[in-house]
């Protein structure tokens, strides 16, 4: 089993199916952060599951500008199933055909279980791996070092210079049309 | 970061709904949801470990509703907020922790008549924002501390992974961070 991905590495690409059958590629996420939350199996049975938290945090997230993807083995069935139970408002992909295809090139699988790890990634706009982490498999890592990592350096800067541009720019306009009346 | 470190943020400080000595050698903080099941379950057994600990133990409740798994948390956890501002949130916190099962409008509404809040008052309170904004901060502050789910605890600043529901292991727990 290679070891956990860690940061700096090139995240590996993939195409999985998401909920409705559409697929999701990293590709055509680059420009925005993304990440990408493995655990083992749908239908944890406690309130505080891992993909409860993460929907209702999710609003955090996408202020940061950050995609948030859950990944399992499950069927893209299941995954439907349990997003409209859970009532997630997020994209659950299916590592599931291959099984575990994905999970194994991210070095999150578990053989011995034939599910992935509980394994997280922040991915960069550029596609590159930003953080990495592997929870015990009974322990749900929360959302802390995610939103430490989002909130943090490239990802906050690249944010907030487009804030900054834009309101530049409107001040620059006011000023401009204040000097020529 | 995640996993065995998370550490409370910010500290307990003079905002909290304390219980309990300041200078109480340990500090149990729990971050619940008046409508999770599994708060429902702590309540006794946090009260058992108060009687138990006594002066040694002080308590701190912070408010992390599951908005979409729970549809009554954050009406719930407003209103104990509001009761506060009466001098009346460990009432109500009691008060909905022992009425778990009906939280709705009409139900919180009986609530605060029996503990004869002052209704205009909390009108008042409700309409101005800061319940709203005390739950929103306490749940961002739960998920910078790497809250993981409801109830979680943190013994002393730490999240404590380990197995709340036998009172006696978690007093045992908690006796020994002395």
């Amino acid at each position: 089993m290679p070891p956990l991905l860690q940061s700096g590495a090139a995240a590996p690409a993939f195409a999985l199916a998401d909920t409705h059958g559409a697929t999701v590629t990293l590709a055509e996420l680059r420009g925005k952060p993304v990440v990408l939350a493995f655990y083992p199996a749908d239908w944890s049975p406690v309130c505080g599951d891992q993909m409860a938290l993460y929907n209702e945090v999710l609003p955090v997230f996408q202020n940061l500008g950050a995609e948030m993807l859950g990944v399992s083995v499950d069927s893209r069935w299941c995954h439907a199933a349990f997003a409209e139970n859970r009532r997630l408002r997020f994209r659950l992909l299916a590592d599931f055909e291959p099984k575990g295809a994905l999970a194994r090139r991210y070095g999150a699988y578990r053989e011995q279980d034939g599910t992935s790890e509980r394994a997280l990634f922040v991915i960069d706009a550029a596609g590159v791996i930003r953080w990495s982490y592997l929870s015990p498999i009974d322990v749900n890592p929360g959302a802390d070092g995610i939103l430490e990592i989002l909130g943090r350096t490239e990802f906050s800067r690249r944010w907030n210079l487009c804030k900054r541009t834009r309101h530049e720019r409107q001040s620059q306009r006011i000023e401009a049309g204040g000097r020529t009346e | 970061m995640s996993g065995n470190h998370s550490e409370l943020k910010p500290a307990v400080g003079p905002n909290d709904h304390v219980q309990g000595r300041d200078d109480a050698p340990i500090t149990l903080v729990e971050y619940g949801d008046y409508e999770c099941p599994y708060c429902g379950m702590a309540y006794p057994i946090v009260k058992r470990i108060q009687a138990r600990l006594g002066d040694r133990l002080r308590f701190v409740f912070r408010n992390f509703p599951l908005a979409e798994a729970h549809p009554h948390a954050t009406a719930a956890a407003e209103l104990a907020e509001a009761a506060a501002s009466q001098g009346k949130f460990w009432e109500m916190h009691d008060m909905l922790y022992e009425h778990q099962n009906a939280l709705g409008a009409k139900d919180l509404e009986r609530y605060a008549k029996a503990l004869e809040l002052d209704r205009a008052a909390l009108e008042a309170t409700r309409a101005g924002g800061a319940p709203n904004q005390r739950v929103r901060g306490d749940f961002m502050s739960g998920v910078r501390s790497g809250v993981n789910g409801t109830p979680a605890f943190f013994i002393n600043g730490r999240r404590f992974d380990g197995d709340w529901r036998d009172a006696e292991i978690f007093a045992e727990e908690l006796e020994s961070r002395t």
